[in-house]
């Protein structure tokens, strides 16, 4: 698992990828954050609100494209079967590409913390910031990264297309993330709209953003990962079927 | 002890049977030709054999290991080359041997790959990415893949199509090298290529097993009558040749070229009836029945004798 790992990370950086992302994301991040029209300073509060805001939805379309290739490609030009000819476990090589991607977004959420930092000094009294919510915001990005990894990887395993992987994953994604939201405000879900709700990312990454860590919420990112990354598998298994 | 066995292995895709049911078993350290048509199941008897897929039904063994039961102690044991020896082209090739090291959980890799790189011939090349490579080093980088591990069973699919001729000769040259103390199962429909390096022959075709037998028995077997052909330095008439006692057939295939079907050989014989012509025998050559014309009769229900 960790030489795939390592195999992966080394493709991130080796190619452009990894650095298109990271930068993409700081530049859209920052511009929504410190220059457009209802910036930070405009708001007037110390904060890091609008940057939690968008990231969601920048994330989606990058990790759709750091996972559309994973194994869209490995089995368009074969190696897949080299790779399962490995003693490796079809787990071990989803976890490997799993961690890798979670990784970079990782390190893509890292250099935010400089605007936490401003936000910091910025803050009259310095320092005035609601760290717990900000830290569990961060949390919750990484988590929500966590789901969009594993479904970029489902989706990759569906096909040889990397364009089908890539809005296959984006679609999935925001589906996740927002879609159960939308459906909860239809009116035949009275009654039971939390609980549409609730199959949702968005209810369980504003509710950690609060800065509250529950234990429902960290089971919800848990298990929505683990079922993308087994679907993952199953999928890779059905060579065999 | 049999380094690979096969029992009853079957494999349908849908409606079609790729393989029907096949038996066999290799020795340690045999390098056997697996010789067939194109879509006779060669590939997917391999791809069953290294653990890619399942079979539909019976049972194989690898270094005593079964596939289904234990894959991971068999494909520790297996080198395998997939056909059109699929790479990471934007990799280096370096890089690419370190991770297959890193896979084996190998110790002292970065020695290891070294070592292998020299090995297959790749120390001109091994700093490049693989997309840089021509095709016969390429295919060098997949051997040096499935032998990094230092496996004991070796599966080579088509380990020589579309590269040129030198490029064949050296691949199978290092394929010799390593060959000596491993079992290696190669598949191939260069008959030329079974005849240089393989002890035995297992042909197949439409899913089944037509001939399993050593290159020279399978040879002397199938012989069933000696091709002589003579050149003179004249023009003789067939009926010479054909009055000596022993030759089926003569026909001239080109000027002062005759190709006589014998019961046997009997070159003395036409050494003596050629000689008081006048016309002297440049060349006389006895034709073995290639392996080429035995896979074709094989091979080809058409052809049945």
């Amino acid at each position: 698992m960790i030489a795939v790992f390592l195999k992966e990370i080394r493709g991130f950086f080796s190619s452009l990828i990894a650095y298109i992302v990271i930068i993409v994301f700081l530049i859209i991040t920052g511009l929504l954050t410190w220059v457009f029209k209802n910036n930070t300073f405009e708001s007037g509060y110390s904060n890091l609100d609008i940057l939690f805001f968008w990231s969601p939805t920048v994330l989606i379309f990058l990790i759709s494209a750091i996972t559309m290739r994973s194994f869209s490609e490995e089995k368009k030009s074969g190696t897949l079967e080299i790779l399962i000819t490995k003693p490796l476990t079809d787990f071990q090589i989803v976890l490997g590409k799993y961690f890798a991607g979670l990784v970079l977004v990782f390190l893509a959420l890292l250099p935010t913390l400089i605007y936490f930092f401003t936000v910091y000094q910025l803050g009259d009294p310095v320092g005035n910031i609601d760290t717990g919510a900000t830290w569990g915001s961060y949390m919750g990005l990484l988590w929500l990264g966590s789901i969009y990894v594993s479904i970029g990887l489902f989706s990759s395993a569906l096909t040889d297309n990397t364009i089908v992987a890539f809005i296959l994953s984006f679609f999935l994604c925001l589906i996740m993330y927002i879609a159960f939201d939308l459906l909860s405000g239809v009116s035949w879900f009275n009654g039971i709209d939390y609980y549409v709700q609730w199959l949702g990312i968005n209810s369980h990454y504003q509710s950690i953003s609060r800065g509250v860590l529950d234990t429902r919420d960290l089971l919800y990112f848990i298990s929505t990962t683990v079922l993308f990354l087994w679907l993952t598998k199953t999928k890779l298994e059905s060579r065999k079927w | 002890m049999e380094s690979v066995k096969v029992i009853n292995l079957k494999k349908i895709f849908g409606e079609q049977i790729a393989v029907n049911s096949i038996n066999f078993e290799i020795g340690e350290g045999e390098i056997v030709g697996f010789l067939g048509p194109n879509g006779a199941g060669k590939s997917t008897t391999m791809k069953m054999l290294t653990g890619f897929l399942p079979p539909s039904a019976g049972e194989s063994w690898v270094t005593g290991f079964n596939v289904e039961k234990n894959p991971l102690e068999v494909k520790r044991n297996i080198g395998y080359l997939p056909e059109h020896n699929p790479l990471y082209l934007d990799v280096y090739v370096k890089e690419y041997l370190l991770f297959c090291a890193g896979i084996f959980k190998l110790d002292k890799k970065e020695e290891r790959v070294k070592n292998i790189i020299d090995r297959v011939g790749l120390t001109p090349e091994y700093k490049k990415k693989i997309g840089q490579l021509s095709k016969g080093y390429r295919q060098r980088v997949g051997l040096a893949q499935a032998l990094i591990h230092d496996p004991k069973v070796l599966v080579l699919d088509e380990p020589t199509s579309g590269l040129d001729p030198n490029q064949i000769v050296e691949i199978r040259n290092v394929i010799k090298e390593f060959g000596k103390d491993k079992t290696v199962i190669l598949s191939t429909h260069i008959m030329q290529e079974v005849q240089a390096l393989c002890d035995k022959v297992i042909i197949i075709n439409k899913g089944v097993i037509v001939a399993n037998d050593n290159v020279q028995n399978l040879q002397n077997t199938s012989k069933t009558k000696t091709i002589i052909v003579v050149q003179l330095s004249k023009e003789i008439e067939l009926n010479i040749f054909r009055a000596v006692q022993g030759v089926l057939q003569a026909k001239r295939i080109a000027a002062n070229k005759y190709e006589l079907e014998c019961t046997s050989d009997i070159r003395e014989q036409l050494f003596f009836a050629v000689a008081p012509t006048g016309s002297a025998i440049i060349n006389m050559q006895l034709e073995q029945q290639s392996l080429e014309e035995i896979f074709k009769i094989l091979t080809n229900p058409n052809l049945k004798v």
